[in-house]
């Protein structure tokens, strides 16, 4: 076996570099994602059919298409149709293009998060005589959010990953500067692992912060972390 | 006058009629039982009371709100909701909040009072129904009884006229259920007017005034507690008791 320990070490610390690029696309791409699918999550609920049916169509759209053909779309299609669109970055192109592609997939969690929040609170709300509005933002809102927590960070972990496919819009990240040192060293193997370890090592980080999140954000509902401690009774 | 005029009330779920043609007055500071079979329509009667559920046809008036099917406004809903609260069979806390939070903030939300004023109203209700060492706990941290009793709190911090009960130990283990009858017992004493489904027939005649016997969404008759819920009035009554009993024991 002809591995090359040496050149693999040296990818693993010369690739970290373009980490960077990677995240902001990430990071920007998801916040577009969540904004737009807040939008079409209302959309979704509305009492409105002409709203929910475009809420369909959008969703059914965006997942039904791979990505990479979304994002040719963008960068490379749509300056053809309005050409004061020519010239605009490869980042920007590969942001809007993940975030339109993942605010599909976050409204149906999002939705699924409202839904999960039961109707008889809402009921208790209303013989209460609270506006549906106050109900929303105080009760409803934040229990969604909790419940949407967990697969809204699997959809970034997603993300996270599909942003190595913007170097197909000739934008170096992660991957596509592992490309490119691959190509130039014949190195295949070590080099696509370094860059692999290195999403890896990513999503980990990430992973471990959004579980630090979820615990702390969940501690009062838990019954063993809330039972009174009757280990030690009150000196008296 | 009475505080609640129930006239000619009926709904109609669907092509289903569920009530049909309900006649009822309760008086202020008394206690009504409502008994019958499951599916006999109690549940939907306590909701259109509260306009959770609007009536096809009658008028329903509570304190000083009348409510005439086929003309109720949402100013008519909010008007006679000022007048009445609820408990449900599953105690519907709010989970994001704490059982202070669960009883204090439904006044700050409808304006009823400020914060101050709504924590300190809803310390003293809680104290007083024995709660006073999980206040800061959230729902899912409590046993159903305490759960009931923190909803019950929350439905009297709101000084309804009336309160409507929905089977409110249903839903609890037995050992669990002594607790919150206590509670309820209590609010009796203050004279605070209730209106209680409830299979739980001892305690029934014990604290209630009048009964109500519905089958099939008809009143079928009504009448002081003690008497009705004794099953010598009538030979339906006192078999559905009966069945009660059965069920208790199998
Ligand atoms: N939302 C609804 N849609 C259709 N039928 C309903 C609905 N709510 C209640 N019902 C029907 O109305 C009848 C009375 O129900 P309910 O008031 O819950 O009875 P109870 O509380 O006495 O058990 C039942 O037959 C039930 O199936
Ligand atoms: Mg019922």
């Amino acid at each position: 076996m002809n591995f090359d320990w040496q050149y693999f070490l040296k990818a693993l610390i010369q690739l970290p570099e373009y980490i960077p690029v990677t995240l902001i696309m990430a990071i920007f791409a998801m916040i577009l994602a969540i904004v737009i699918g807040v939008i079409i999550t209302v959309f979704q609920l509305s009492p409105f059919w002409i709203l929910r049916r475009f809420a369909h169509f959008y969703i059914s759209f965006f997942r039904g298409m791979p990505t990479l053909v979304q994002l040719f779309l963008i960068y490379y299609g749509l300056p053809q149709l309005f050409p004061s669109l020519r010239g605009i970055p490869a980042i920007i192109a590969a942001i809007v293009g993940l975030g339109f592609k993942e605010s599909s997939y976050l409204s149906e969690i999002f939705r699924a998060g409202f839904n999960s929040v039961d109707e008889g609170q809402i009921e208790a709300g209303k013989a209460l005589n609270i506006s549906k509005i106050t109900l929303f933002w105080h009760i409803v809102l934040p229990q969604a959010t909790l419940n949407a927590l967990p697969a809204t960070g699997n959809t970034f972990v997603s993300l996270l990953k599909e942003t190595s496919l913007a170097f197909t819009l000739g934008l170096t990240e992660l991957f596509g500067e592992g490309k490119m040192l691959a190509g130039e060293s014949f190195k295949y193997f070590e080099t696509y692992l370094a860059v692999g370890i290195l999403y890896w090592i990513l999503i980990i980080i990430y992973t471990w912060l959004q579980s630090l999140l979820e615990k702390e954000l969940l501690k009062p509902y838990r019954r063993d972390l809330n039972e009174p401690d009757r280990s030690e009774g009150p000196v008296s | 006058m009475s505080l609640i005029e129930v006239k000619d009330l009926s709904v109609n779920i669907g092509k289903k009629k569920i009530l049909k043609h309900i006649n009822l007055n309760i008086e202020e500071g008394t206690v009504t039982a409502l008994v019958g079979p499951s599916g006999s329509g109690k549940t939907t009667l306590l909701r259109t009371l509260n306009l959770l559920q609007i009536p096809t046809a009658g008028s329903l008036k509570v304190g000083t709100t009348t409510a005439i099917a086929g003309k109720i406004d949402t100013k008519t809903i909010h008007d006679l909701r000022q007048n009445s609260a609820m408990v449900f069979q599953q105690f519907n806390l709010f989970k994001n909040l704490t059982a202070l939070e669960n009883v204090a903030n439904p006044l700050i939300y409808t304006n009823l009072a400020n914060k101050k004023e709504a924590h300190k109203t809803a310390l003293k209700i809680l104290k007083k129904i024995g709660l006073e060492e999980v206040i800061t706990q959230y729902p899912a941290t409590l046993s159903g009884g305490q759960q009931q009793r923190v909803s019950i709190a929350r439905a009297v911090a709101v000084r309804p006229r009336v309160i409507l009960f929905d089977e409110p130990t249903s839903a609890l283990d037995p050992e669990l259920v002594e607790s919150v009858l206590q509670t309820i017992a209590g609010l009796a004493k203050e004279n605070i007017t209730m209106i209680l489904v409830t299979h739980e027939m001892d305690f029934a005649r014990q604290i209630a005034d009048e009964a109500v016997f519905i089958e099939n969404g008809e009143v079928l008759s009504k009448g002081p507690a003690k008497e009705l819920l004794s099953g010598r009035t009538s030979p339906r009554i006192d078999s559905f008791i009966n069945s009660l009993k059965r069920s208790a024991f199998a």
